[in-house]
């Protein structure tokens, strides 16, 4: 009987962490959905890219009080997870505070640091919560944020601080259980739980047991519903940041892809003398994407990333003037879409059946698309190397290359291009007209 | 004074290779605003007497305005076209006033077999600066205030944000900043195909703002260092009907005009 607490413990644990396994994986088929594209080279220089921007918050600094706020949950929330591990091992062994013996003093100043940053970190959500609900930033208010996305934000912040709050009510609980029992493990230093004791105090031995029990279970639970929670959320970042900025790309940002495909068809018809060879190669079925499948897998993966944070969409021109483009809300259509897909994988034994949806268009509208200066801007800005760009041009390149579908004015440059080699119709003949007319 | 611009058919049949090609561009050989850049340029290379070349009528369009357009096959055509003509005369150096051109060249060309070490004018024109070929002072300019509007196929696509900045300071002028610059700079409205299509509806134009940014730094010259933006820039200063009090330039015509060529 007295091992049924270990054992309901094992089972939260195991059902908790079975669902976010099951989560992780389900990402990951969806995110290789997308076409293959090689990111396997420079292996050094990504590790650097990816300690530098995503564990060295490089980017962050551009919004220096956004950066230090963000800094202050990350760094509290990474340290004080620490003690989950004890958390864990107390719960499985049926013990309490396992380390204490073990770290003597060291464990007084950890308890101590975590309770700090805890404080700290309820400081900045308050903060980040002002900042959305009472400032009202401009960039978390645009249409693409209506519905889910806002309360999404929002409840990652309620999360942390009720999270926070059962940590240091726990030890506020267990500290007067110290005070009231000397047999009692007496352990750990309160440097801020100590200002909450005054709501406990007067409580009787076995009441301040239940509750300081409630408030450890409730902190336990709380962190597995979070995890559970990522799979729904832009908080996923906290994990996709990391692959997401390694495999970024690391050429210069003007480098778009240059298609192999369409490049050995040209060759063929430039050249159809010297490429004799490769004729075997496949065509591609569609050229450019109008939906997930169509985009490459780093592209997908972007689309779990984001983290909605709407810098790209602040400084994309389109958006600044009024236009309908907004570079964030490209990457959350197409997490959209691909959840969609996900969801009909699931319900049918992992065999995609036709919804007659797809991201162009019921998503992502022309308009947007070619409301693009392709100033990249956008991917400049993005905290953790995320490039709506390159999905921009490749949707418009569908709607080019498959439809014929560009604005017209856009189909006579191309045919003035195709016709006398200039975006304008003058004759290539007149190319050197300027070095013989007058100076000035 | 006649501009001395050879051409590589020309130079070949006398035998004789230039050490550099001058990439005009299309706006370069066409447009007109873009045309006195382009004279302006080919004036400083005459000056320090610099061994270049122009393709003439061999030149034809990158293919930057198809491809950011999303015909990615008619990109490919220009530029196998294009790289077919360089590697006929061995061509090993680019400069180019045009960012997209020099984008495309330096960035999108290797894949297909173009490879050549490319400059953007600005590039080169510190170099002769360095080695002593250009020697530029302030001038008229000395003590204007000037800002520089960073093209984004320049800046933030390449990385080159000093070079021109470090042309307009020679120039004895004082060089002031827009709210947004650098990696940060603001588009002027043209890249991506935007310079050939109307914008989608809004509450303004891209290069309304962005001049909007330089006309609060007081400057009396946006410097450019792009045909479009050129472009983009002056009818954003003729928007809020500033062009009396404010005139936009590439650098290149800042450094012919001081030096008075
Ligand atoms: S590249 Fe396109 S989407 Fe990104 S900021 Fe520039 S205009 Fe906006
Ligand atoms: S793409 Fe990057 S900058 Fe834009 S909202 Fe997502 S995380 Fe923020």
């Amino acid at each position: 009987m007295s091992y049924l607490p270990n054992f309901i413990f094992l089972i939260l644990i195991i059902v908790g962490g079975g669902i976010f396994l099951r989560n992780i994986l389900r990402i990951k088929r969806n995110i290789n959905l997308g076409k293959a594209v090689d990111r396997s080279d420079k292996t050094a220089l990504r590790w650097k890219q990816m300690l530098r921007i995503a564990l060295g918050q490089s980017k962050m600094g551009s919004k220096p009080i956004a950066a230090i706020l963000h800094l202050i949950v990350y760094v509290g929330f990474i340290i004080i997870n620490i003690e989950l591990l004890e958390i864990i091992l107390d719960g499985l062994l049926g013990t309490h505070r396992l380390f204490a013996p073990y770290l003597g003093n060291l464990y007084h100043i950890l308890i101590g640091t975590f309770e700090i940053l805890a404080l700290l970190v309820i400081v900045a959500v308050v903060v980040f919560w002002i900042r959305r609900n009472g400032i009202r930033i401009k960039r978390f208010w645009k249409a693409e944020m209506k519905g889910w996305p806002k309360l999404d934000a929002d409840l990652i912040l309620y999360f942390e601080v009720v999270l926070m709050m059962l940590f240091l009510s726990m030890n506020a609980t267990d500290y007067l259980l110290q005070q009231q029992e000397s047999h009692y493990i007496q352990a750990g230093s309160f440097p801020v739980s100590k200002f909450l004791r005054p709501l406990f105090e007067g409580f009787s031995f076995n009441s301040l047991l239940l509750l300081e029990r409630s408030f450890w279970w409730a902190h336990i639970t709380g962190i597995l519903v979070f995890l559970n929670y990522l799979y729904y959320s832009k908080h996923l970042h906290i994990l996709l940041a990391f692959p997401n900025t390694f495999f970024a790309k690391l050429v210069p940002n003007g480098k778009f892809e240059v298609d192999e495909h369409i490049k050995k068809e040209v060759l063929m018809m430039l050249y159809p003398d010297r490429v004799v060879s490769e004729t075997s190669s496949a065509v591609p079925s569609k050229f450019g994407a109008s939906d997930v499948f169509d985009l490459n897998w780093t592209q997908l993966m972007n689309a779990y990333s984001c983290t909605e944070c709407g810098r790209c969409t602040e400084a994309c021109p389109a958006n600044r003037t009024g236009k309908k483009l907004s570079p964030r809300k490209i990457m959350m259509d197409t997490r959209d879409r691909l959840t969609e897909v996900g969801e009909n994988l699931n319900k049918n034994k992992g065999v995609f059946q036709n919804d007659e949806k797809q991201l162009l268009h019921d998503y992502i509208s022309a308009e947007e698309l070619w409301a693009c200066t392709s100033c990249n801007a956008c991917v400049e800005v993005c905290p953790i190397a995320i490039d709506p760009l390159s999905i921009i041009m490749d949707m418009r390149q569908y709607l080019v290359m498959e439809q014929s579908a560009a604005p017209q004015l856009l189909n006579s440059m191309m045919s003035n291009i195709e016709n006398n080699g200039a975006p304008w119709p003058f004759s290539n003949q007149d190319r050197l007209q300027w070095a013989n007319e007058q100076l000035n | 004074m006649k501009l001395n611009v050879p051409t590589l058919a020309s130079l070949k049949e006398q035998g004789q290779k230039p050490d550099v090609v001058f990439w005009v561009g299309c706006a370069g050989s066409f447009d007109d605003r873009a045309k006195k850049i382009t004279k302006a340029f080919v004036k400083i290379l005459n000056h320090t007497n610099t061994s270049f070349a122009v393709l003439g009528t061999e030149e034809s369009c990158t293919g930057d305005p198809a491809k950011r357009a999303g015909n990615e096959f008619l990109f490919q055509m220009q530029a196998l076209q294009n790289i077919e003509t360089l590697n006929r005369y061995d061509v090993t150096k680019i400069v180019t006033t045009c960012p997209h051109c020099f984008n495309t060249l330096k960035n999108e060309y290797p894949e297909l077999g173009g490879k050549y070490e490319v400059l953007h004018h600005t590039q080169f024109l510190k170099t002769l600066i360095k080695e002593g070929k250009l020697k530029v002072e302030g001038g008229t300019y000395k003590g204007k205030r000037i800002t520089f509007h960073d093209p984004c196929y320049l800046g933030r696509a390449n990385s080159v944000f000093e070079a021109p900045r470090d042309l307009i300071q020679k120039l004895d002028a004082e060089l002031v900043e827009m709210k947004s610059c650098r990696a940060k700079g603001l588009c002027c409205g043209a890249g991506g195909a935007q310079m050939f299509k109307d914008a989608e509806t809004g509450e303004k134009e891209i290069n309304v703002e962005r001049t909007a940014e330089a006309i609060e730094t007081k400057a009396e010259i946006i410097a450019a260092a792009c045909p479009f933006c050129t472009t983009m820039m002056t009818d954003g200063i003729k928007h809020h009907k500033q062009e009396e009090r404010v005139k936009v330039m590439d650098v290149a015509e800042l450094i012919a005009n001081a030096k008075d060529l």
